[in-house]
């Protein structure tokens, strides 16, 4: 468990992706079965055990240390069960004969059986014999509290590098798999045979697109392509399968294959004939598709209530089909594909699934004026929900990973505004000797006169040039400083403006102009404009009011 | 040098005692630190004063412009190194153990075990005695004497680390994880954050401990006093100066720097550079993100808060007086134990860091 402990901890600090890699295979090589395989499935939550409540954490500190000093510790931490780990007091145990720490199998297999009134005084005794680091994360884990910015996917991969293999090859084996996992370490390390994926619903690696420029069309001949819009919801993977006794088997995985089955109870039932289709997750409220605002609250709910299934009623728009009952279809062209597609959301006949329709288009201009307005080339009413086209080769076979030149995305134009930049703060890792966070803010009407007010946050967009360039601003036009944190001069005609494009706006108490933008990224450095000609809330006021005014008439229907 | 030290103060203070003196009486806290009229001095000044006693090097400690400076030897030098040679009139060094006379009191150096010539001061008079211990810390440390535990009647101790949260382990554990993540990271650069008097050269001589050999590079603003550390007979084996090393040769090294330094864009000469920083804060994770510490090692120059206690109960005194840090908890601590207690309010003094320069150039 300390060794486990040690991994999360160091994980916890890792901003970089390949490293937090390396140190998660330096584990998996240095720790045997069966602890790894259940550190592999504590990383990607294939952990199921009933959580300790908060409540139980304290009590069991009050019971051993000074309620004073417990109080001026929690404040000064912050985090009850780091400050639990660290001020536990050392075990007085008889000397010698003090039990070995509990390592993680232990930990796993007891807490999948321990009853409620045996989980505290367990728990007692493992935070006896652990170290801090080891405390805080047996905590985090009882508490079902482990945020360590760790996908399922980063785990997987990490594993996969143990034998070089490809990840992709794990997410297929994946739902066949349970901890500890140890015949797929058996075989990652050459000691064992494949496993065997027995799932009847398994997932299937995804195939994604590449962003087109203009220069692009040059190259293609718009007779290859099929055309559909792009949705602004999320790319799933809906599958179907029976199992040995012949009950079919319903499966939602993320693009990454992270199995969302629990998340979207409503849409399972709708799964009901043997197959596999690649869709957009949408919510559809009186056969109009919402927008990603209205989406997004549907998303990450720990508890998903009747109420939450019937106000966000969850739709899946299918654009491909992988596997038709037993067939896999994924070596077929994707002209062909479409067609069996066609036949099956026909034959399924559900009205949570449909088919994302094609756009009739002749060549590259005729579908750029579909891209400029969905609405008036057959998106109809569901145009908002459009954030551009897709292009997919009619020959293309259905290919893992982002292979050239098969399918293309087209997005629409994203807003812009030109914002004043006001505090930097120093980025982390590769970046934490530059300063590469930036707070920006537009003008609006203040007491005395005209202020900048914040309106959001950017940290890529720019190239390494422009960073440079910009850090080196930041460091000469510093007014104050706060820990990591520079007040860059942002006055009238001294400051310096930047071109930020985002995809949406959304209400936001956490802000102080009202306003959250979603996914904002420095487009442009405009150093030919001075502050004051930068834009103003109200700009950014009234492209939210015509995007609130849609939800708020689409959610009085629902 | 002088001998202005064993003459008589100018200044007596009403010494017209009456059987047991009052504590308060013979050192109280005053706006430039703590002040004994009896013996007419302060310790650990933080204005310019007529007669300093100086408990160790570290600048909120130790500051130039006092007509008169008593400290131990290391202490003198590691001020003259700092601040020239004018950064007092006139200077006294005195060895651990040795009683000096000054007007009413005597006073007597005891090592504090917090960094190369650091001392506790006790200060006497009559039949009361008060330990001054400055900062100290209870564990080992191979780069300077061991703290003494000296029975007294109040003991004047810190309070840095003083919360229960703060347990800092072994030294030796951190480095070996210092050690296990250049071993991972064998293409990247390490670069430890480190207060430049006391920290540094204790993480340069536990890694030698744990047999690491290679070269350990320096940041500029570190050279002088890790060099004085090894003209006192303290093995750090071979140090190099960051200054003048190409990028490709700092693959795989450990820097040690100054804890402003590895936020710097002096950081930009290193390969990848991974961030440690060793302090006694690092037990604390959000302190630790909050700096944007890649690897955090708990090696503190101060007790925790078990050496703290057990430093308080070992010393025998009745009754505690806590300053800079977390004096809340601690003066609990003590009263809970039947101890009298209170804070004393002294301002100036806390993390050296904050007023820590840099080397000229290395900036840059």
């Amino acid at each position: 468990m300390n060794r486990f402990a040690e991994l999360l901890d160091r994980l916890a600090y890792e901003p970089g992706r390949n490293n937090k890699l390396r140190l998660i295979t330096a584990y998996f090589r240095e720790v045997g079965d069966p602890d790894r395989g259940y550190a592999l499935a504590a990383l990607t939550g294939a952990l199921s055990f009933k959580h300790a409540k908060p409540g139980l954490i304290r009590d069991l500190i009050m019971e051993r240390s000074d309620p004073v000093l417990f109080g001026y510790s929690y404040d000064y931490v912050g985090d009850l069960s780091e400050t639990v780990a660290l001020m536990w007091p050392k075990a007085t145990l008889a000397g010698h004969n003090n039990p070995p720490p509990p390592t993680l199998t232990e930990v796993v297999t007891m807490l999948r059986t321990l009853g409620k009134t045996e989980l505290p005084r367990q728990l007692a005794r493992w935070l006896d014999e652990l170290d801090e680091t080891g405390r805080w994360a047996l905590l985090k884990l009882v508490t079902g509290a482990m945020r360590i910015g760790i996908s399922a996917r980063l785990a997987k991969t990490a594993a996969a590098a143990l034998g070089d293999k490809d990840p992709h090859e794990i997410e297929l084996l994946w739902p066949g798999l349970s901890p500890p996992y140890t015949e797929l370490f058996a075989w990652l390390e050459g000691r064992g045979e494949k496993p065997v994926n027995l799932d009847p619903a398994p997932f299937r690696p995804v195939m994604l697109a590449h962003a087109i420029e203009d220069a692009d069309f040059a190259g293609l001949d718009a007779a290859d392509y099929i055309a559909e819009w792009k949705w602004d919801g999320i790319r799933v993977q809906a599958v179907a399968g029976r199992d040995a006794r012949g009950h079919l088997q319903a499966r939602l995985y993320s693009r990454t294959g992270e199995d969302i089955t629990k998340s979207f109870p409503d849409l399972t039932s709708s799964l009901h004939l043997p197959g596999a289709i690649d869709g957009e997750l949408l919510v559809v409220r009186d056969g109009r598709v919402q927008s990603f605002n209205v989406l997004q609250q549907r998303l990450n709910r720990k508890v998903v209530s009747p109420k939450l299934t019937k106000d966000f009623p969850m739709h899946l728009r299918a654009y491909d089909l992988l596997a038709d009952d037993d067939n896999d279809l994924r070596e077929l062209p994707f002209a062909e594909r479409r067609e069996r597609l066609e036949a099956f959301v026909k034959k399924l006949d559900d009205p949570r699934v449909d088919l994302s329709p094609t756009i009739t288009f002749d060549g590259w201009k005729q579908l750029a004026a579909a891209r400029a307005n969905p609405a008036g080339a057959g998106a109809g009413e569901d145009a908002e929900a459009v954030e551009g086209v897709m292009l997919k080769r009619r020959d293309a076979p259905y290919l893992p990973g982002r292979p050239k030149g098969q399918w293309w995305k087209w997005k629409r134009d994203p807003h812009v505004i030109d914002a004043v930049l006001m505090y930097a703060q120093r980025g982390h890792g590769k970046r934490s000797s530059y300063y590469s966070d930036y707070t920006f803010g537009v003008w609006t009407s203040g007491e005395a006169g005209d202020e900048l007010v914040p309106v959001g946050k950017a940290y890529f967009g720019f190239t390494d040039e422009e960073l440079i360039e910009i850090d080196r601003f930041v460091r000469r036009n510093t007014t104050e400083k706060f820990g990591p944190v520079r007040h860059v001069v942002h006055e009238p005609n001294q400051g310096l403006v930047l071109e930020v494009a985002f995809e949406g706006l959304q209400r936001s108490t956490r802000h102080k102009s009202g306003i959250a933008m979603r996914f904002p990224r420095v487009s442009r450095l405009r150093w030919d404009k001075p502050p004051r000609e930068a834009d103003r809330l109200e700009i950014l006021e009234k492209m939210l009011k015509s995007e609130t005014n849609k939800v708020l008439v689409s959610s009085s229907g629902g | 040098m002088t001998i202005e030290w064993s003459g008589a103060a100018k200044h007596r203070g009403q010494t017209a005692y009456i059987g047991r003196m009052r504590p308060q009486d013979l050192l109280s806290p005053v706006p430039a630190g703590l002040c004994c009229k009896g013996g007419n001095f302060h310790i650990d000044p933080v204005r310019p004063v007529e007669r300093a006693l100086i408990t160790h090097g570290h600048s909120d400690h130790a500051r130039a412009g006092h007509g008169a400076v008593l400290a131990t030897q290391e202490t003198l030098d590691i001020m003259r190194l700092r601040y020239g040679e004018n950064f007092a009139g006139s200077t006294q060094a005195v060895r651990y153990g040795e009683e000096i006379r000054l007007g009413d009191v005597t006073v007597k150096f005891h090592p504090a075990g917090h960094v190369l010539g650091s001392a506790q001061i006790a200060v006497s008079c009559k039949d009361t005695c008060i330990v001054a211990s400055g900062d100290y810390k209870d564990v080992r440390d191979p780069t300077c004497a061991p703290l003494e535990v000296v029975p007294c009647d109040v003991f004047i101790t810190e309070a840095t680390f003083g919360l229960p949260v703060f347990r800092h382990g072994h030294a030796a554990d951190e480095v070996k994880k210092l050690l296990a993540s250049v071993a991972l990271f064998p293409e990247r650069a390490h670069l430890v954050g480190a207060y430049s008097l006391g920290k540094a050269q204790r993480v340069i001589a536990l890694l030698r401990e744990e047999g690491y050999d290679a070269p350990i590079h320096l940041h500029g603003a570190m050279e002088k006093i890790t060099h004085y550390y090894q003209s006192r007979g303290i093995a750090l084996g071979e140090l190099r100066p960051v200054r003048g090393t190409k990028k490709a040769d700092l693959t795989g090294t450990i820097t040690l720097a100054p804890p402003t330094a590895t936020s710097d864009i002096w950081t930009r000469r290193f390969p990848d550079p991974v961030t440690a920083f060793a302090s006694g804060w690092m037990r604390v994770r959000a302190r630790a993100r909050q700096r944007g510490v890649e690897l955090p090692l708990v090696i503190s120059d101060h007790a925790d808060w078990d050496g703290l206690t057990a430093t308080i109960a070992a010393t025998g005194a009745g009754e505690v007086w806590v300053t800079h840090g977390q004096e809340d908890a601690l003066v609990h601590w003590c009263q809970s134990r039947g101890l009298a207690a209170r804070p004393l309010d002294l301002v100036g003094y806390g993390e050296e860091e904050e007023s820590e320069p840099l080397g000229e150039g290395e900036q840059a």
